[in-house]
């Protein structure tokens, strides 16, 4: 589904990604982690083409990414991303946040786009809220809708990049458990997170990263019983003991 | 002082025949009020595309913008209105040149133009700010769900950003509607201008001067309550204008 091989990125002279290559197959649920300002956020942007990146191919459901002919708006409607920061448009009602993309980039009529905004907004448990704006609702709730809001697109895969990060945590399991639903039911996910406890309930992989490089990338059973590296050691004795 | 203050003035019969002095006062204001709405148009059209522009990451479109910006902000209102109204038509060919000095009612449609593209430069640059206030995260979010950019901006960005300069561009609005006084100099008889040729009828130049004031505050509370209200009307809850 995902195969990301060999790429280098710099932001001028900084080398943010050396070399990375991995892959997530359909219907596997592969978690990024590593210390911060390791090129976990920068590896999973690329997969969507928000980064650019100067060498190397990104081949998302066979389609290259840095292939001029390539239409990136098409390819990324198809791949939904969740942000650290919610990112809900502010000026627009929740389910308003759900049916922009739907009807202006997949055509989809203004019923349609409701009825399945509607559906969605149900399944995260945000039914009643409907109608309100963004501010008004936790941070917890503006994440799920921001899920909601990319499963509107029925994408083929998702992209987290640290959805849990901004919130408080008595709002990280409502978060985690639309999440972890989601993976139960098969879908595709690559998921930047620090919550080793999504990862050990759900990942089939878990990749760890550190100054760029990719260094251990590991089923999760083996990552978790015995990280090959010293760094990937250091690092989950670390955090699990925090 | 010996001032002969009269205040009945304005009642009385003007000498240019078109009813009394208020009535030429009236007449000036409603040009000023038409000139600064087509400023104000053109000012926030340009403004608007050019502060776009500044905020792509093309550098083409930035740097096009950028010079717009400093040509238009950093000559006196006055300079341009004389290099649009003097010398533009020299600087033609000569049948064209001939053209635009032929033209009927030449200085509105200069001194809108004028003001416009001199208060457009005001506007882009609020637009630019506006834009870079918003988190970064909100673009990649519009891009990552498949608008294109032109989708983004319509749908998301703009939207945000100028609701944040709503309070700044009614100032410009306001400065548009002062600037055009300045179009007296190209011989466009708005409020200014009618209220110095009541002085020169009447010699009653405190009266004439204190009429036109009093217009220029009206139109501009009227454009104040206005705005207030767009601003209430587009509040969105949690950010600048909402509860």
């Amino acid at each position: 589904m995902i195969e990301i091989s060999h790429v280098d990125k710099w932001y001028g002279a900084f080398q943010a990604l050396k070399d990375c290559t991995t892959s997530v197959a359909k219907g596997e649920v592969v978690v990024v982690c590593g210390p911060s300002g390791s090129g976990k956020s920068t590896l999973i942007k690329c997969v969507n083409a928000l980064e650019p990146f100067q060498n190397g191919q990104i081949v998302v459901d066979g389609i290259k990414l840095n292939d001029p002919k390539t239409d990136l708006p098409k390819l990324r409607a198809r791949v939904g991303m969740v942000f650290q920061h919610f990112e809900l448009f502010p000026h627009l009602k929740i389910i308003e946040n759900l049916c922009l993309a739907q009807e202006k980039v997949l055509g989809r009529s203004h019923a349609e786009a409701v009825a399945k905004g509607s559906k969605l907004l149900d399944r995260v448990g945000l039914k009643d809220h409907a109608r309100k704006y963004p501010a008004e609702l936790s941070g917890g709730q503006q994440q799920r809708v921001a899920i909601a809001r990319a499963l509107a697109m029925d994408p083929i895969a998702m992209l987290f990049d640290e959805p849990t990060s901004a919130l408080d945590p008595e709002m990280i399991s409502e978060v985690l458990d639309v999440m972890v639903d989601l993976a139960r039911e098969g879908m595709t996910m690559m998921v930047v997170t620090h919550e080793m406890g999504f990862a050990s309930k759900v990942a089939h992989r878990v990749i760890f990263m550190d100054q760029g490089e990719i260094v251990e990338d590991a089923l999760k059973t083996d990552f978790f019983g015995s990280p090959r590296s010293d760094r990937a050691q250091k690092f989950l004795s670390k955090i699990l003991s925090h | 002082m010996n001032y002969h203050w009269n205040w009945r003035i304005f009642w009385e019969p003007a000498p240019n025949g078109t009813g009394n002095y208020l009535d030429m006062l009236l007449s000036g204001l409603v040009l000023t009020i038409e000139t600064a709405i087509c400023a104000w148009i053109i000012a926030l059209a340009f403004g608007a595309v050019v502060g776009v522009m500044r905020t792509l990451p093309s550098k083409t479109a930035s740097s096009v913008g950028f010079a717009y910006v400093e040509f238009f902000r950093n000559m006196p209102l006055l300079v341009q209105l004389f290099i649009w109204f003097f010398v533009l038509p020299e600087l033609l060919p000569h049948g064209s040149g001939l053209w635009l000095k032929q033209i009927p009612n030449a200085p509105f449609y200069t001194a809108a133009i004028g003001i416009g593209l001199f208060m457009s430069a005001r506007v882009a640059e609020q637009t630019r700010a506006g834009i870079n206030s918003l988190p970064r995260g909100q673009k990649l979010a519009a891009t990552a769900l498949g608008l294109t950019t032109a989708q983004a901006y319509r749908y998301v960005l703009l939207p945000m950003a100028f609701r944040i300069i709503m309070p700044p561009l009614t100032s410009e609005f306001l400065s548009t509607i002062k600037n055009t006084s300045v179009a007296i100099t190209i011989g466009l008889i708005e409020l200014t201008g009618e209220a110095r040729a009541m002085q020169e009828f009447s010699f009653q130049v405190f009266e004439a001067f204190t009429g036109a004031t009093v217009l220029y505050l009206l139109i501009n509370v009227v454009v104040v309550i206005a705005m207030r209200f767009l601003e209430r009307a587009l509040a969105v809850p949690g950010y600048i204008g909402g509860k």
